[in-house]
């Protein structure tokens, strides 16, 4: 589906470097992009969009090239068949939520229709009319990333979509993104530092660091779960809960239901 | 009242109009270009349309009198070759404010384009959008205020211009005669009464459009953007 191979100078803490990666992705895949800040992780994704120009390389996708230095070729980013999710959202303010949608299926067929499929799916038909700057940030990120399936991609680019949710929301999108990778047959690379976002959502993992491929290769397991017992309930749905050493972590509050002091309770540590 | 009052205050309108209008077809591609453009001549661009602000009106008037008349190049061009002359015309004083008011359209039109956050562009491009419809669709709307602080000043900068004016047109009446000109001839001629029946309608006019500039801003910052 995807395959290409890019060059870009990098202005990281440690000087100059140079971003060189290879890389080919199957059709489904989900590759999540992982990383410490200043390893190229973003301008990976804004070469693959069309965003920046590499200094050297190429990008195929689905049998079309986006971008071959050697033969000088260059698809600017309206050609590229992507969806790309912003990691402030980058939602228009002066559109509702339908008018967001609208603006980037313009031109589909049965365009009405897939407004609201999509505005079904991420659970956004009762805030169609509202703007961007009312909604909370779960409700944003859905809205960014409808919009960016608005325009039928095949290639979904993500940076650090989740990365500024707590952490219900977060779990909750998480499965919101699995979905649609699989409802909409998409290929799909997304920038993550959470390990058990990773294992959860990604098939392969490719970390980078000062623009090199540290790993690539299946996500490290998440860490065995935990069990402790709960001593308080905290505002803002955490809990402090003791572990079997006697060490005391504070935790949020499991989603699906209530908790009372004293359970038993088995969790994972993640962040 | 004036005898020419109302000839003079729709000369005035007119031009103010007129100024507004096409420094906005003019500014927007220039303000989008120093905006967002890397050339290493933006520097050179941005004094020459800051130039006005600064300069003397009677500067710029002097200039463009010299170079509409037979005596330079470009004017003897636009008189031989087009059959058209500029000094003591409409549309020469039209010119003298197009230059005179470039950076009260150019320069709020540059910061507001400055202040759309880029991601809000990229989005647009990701989505399939040419830069026009990104400009029709998510930048002007986004910057409205911006917009609106640009067409405004332009038209008040222009209602209150004397020096170039003077220096281009003259004082035709019907042809060049602004408001603030007219009020200098009446008081040149000791009529006080009709200077300032111009004058406090160019005070009230000036008031009334600031005030409806403020209050428009303030409403459309108060409601969610």
């Amino acid at each position: 589906m995807l395959d290409f191979h890019l060059l870009q100078a990098l202005h990281t803490a440690a000087g100059p470097r140079t971003l060189d990666v290879r890389l080919t992705l199957a059709p489904g895949e989900l590759l999540a992009l992982s990383g410490p800040s200043g390893a190229g992780k973003t301008t990976l994704l804004r070469l693959l969009a069309g965003l920046d120009r590499p200094a050297g390389g190429f990008i195929r996708a689905a049998g079309q090239t986006w971008y071959d230095a050697v033969h000088r070729q260059w698809l600017p980013p309206q050609q590229r068949q992507l969806g790309f999710v912003f990691q402030d959202y980058a939602l228009f303010p002066t559109m509702t939520v339908r008018e967001n949608l609208a603006f980037a299926a313009a031109g589909q067929p049965r365009a009405t229709r897939l407004i609201a499929d999509l505005l079904a799916s991420l659970e956004l038909t009762e805030l169609a009319d509202r703007r961007p700057a009312v909604l909370s940030g779960g409700q944003q990120q859905r809205v960014a990333l409808a919009r960016a399936l608005a325009r039928r991609p095949r290639l979904l680019l993500l940076d650090e979509p989740l990365s500024a949710l707590d952490l219900p929301t977060r779990q909750r999108l998480q499965q919101v993104l699995a979905e649609v990778h699989r409802q909409f047959e998409l290929t799909t690379i997304l920038i993550s530092h959470d390990p058990a976002e990773i294992a959860r959502l990604a098939d392969r993992v490719l970390e980078l660091e000062l623009g090199q491929v540290r790993r690539l290769g299946p996500p490290v397991a998440a860490a065995a779960p935990l069990l402790g017992r709960v001593v308080a309930v905290l505002p803002g749905g955490r809990l402090r809960v003791q572990l079997a050493d006697a060490a005391m972590v504070e935790i949020a509050a499991p989603a699906t239901r209530q908790v009372t002091l004293g359970e038993e309770l088995r969790f994972e540590l993640v962040g | 009242m004036p005898p020419d009052y109302w000839q003079t205050l729709r000369l005035t309108l007119a031009l103010a109009a007129c100024t507004t209008a096409l420094l906005l077809v003019l500014g927007l591609p220039l303000a989008y270009a120093l905006a967002y453009g890397r050339s290493r001549f933006k520097p050179l661009v941005e004094a020459v349309v800051s130039l006005p602000l600064v300069l003397p009106p009677t500067v710029i008037g002097f200039y463009l009198l010299v170079a509409f008349s037979d005596s330079s190049a470009l004017g003897r061009f636009l008189i031989n070759k087009l059959g058209v002359s500029l000094n003591f015309t409409f549309f020469g004083i039209l010119v003298g404010s197009l230059v005179y008011s470039l950076p009260f359209m150019v320069q709020p039109l540059q910061a507001g384009f400055g202040q759309v956050p880029r991601s809000l562009r990229e989005a647009a491009y990701t989505l399939g959008k040419s830069r026009l419809t990104t400009l029709w669709r998510v930048l002007l709307p986004t910057m409205r205020p911006a917009l609106l602080n640009g067409l405004v000043l332009t038209f008040a900068h222009t209602l209150g211009e004397f020096g170039v004016v003077l220096m281009i047109g003259g004082s035709l009446p019907g042809t060049t005669r602004v408001a603030s000109i007219a009020i200098y001839d009446e008081v040149q001629s000791l009529h006080y009464a009709q200077a300032n029946a111009y004058a406090l309608t160019l005070l009230g006019v000036a008031f009334v459009i600031l005030v409806a500039l403020y209050w428009f801003t303030k409403r459309d910052a108060a409601r969610p953007a």
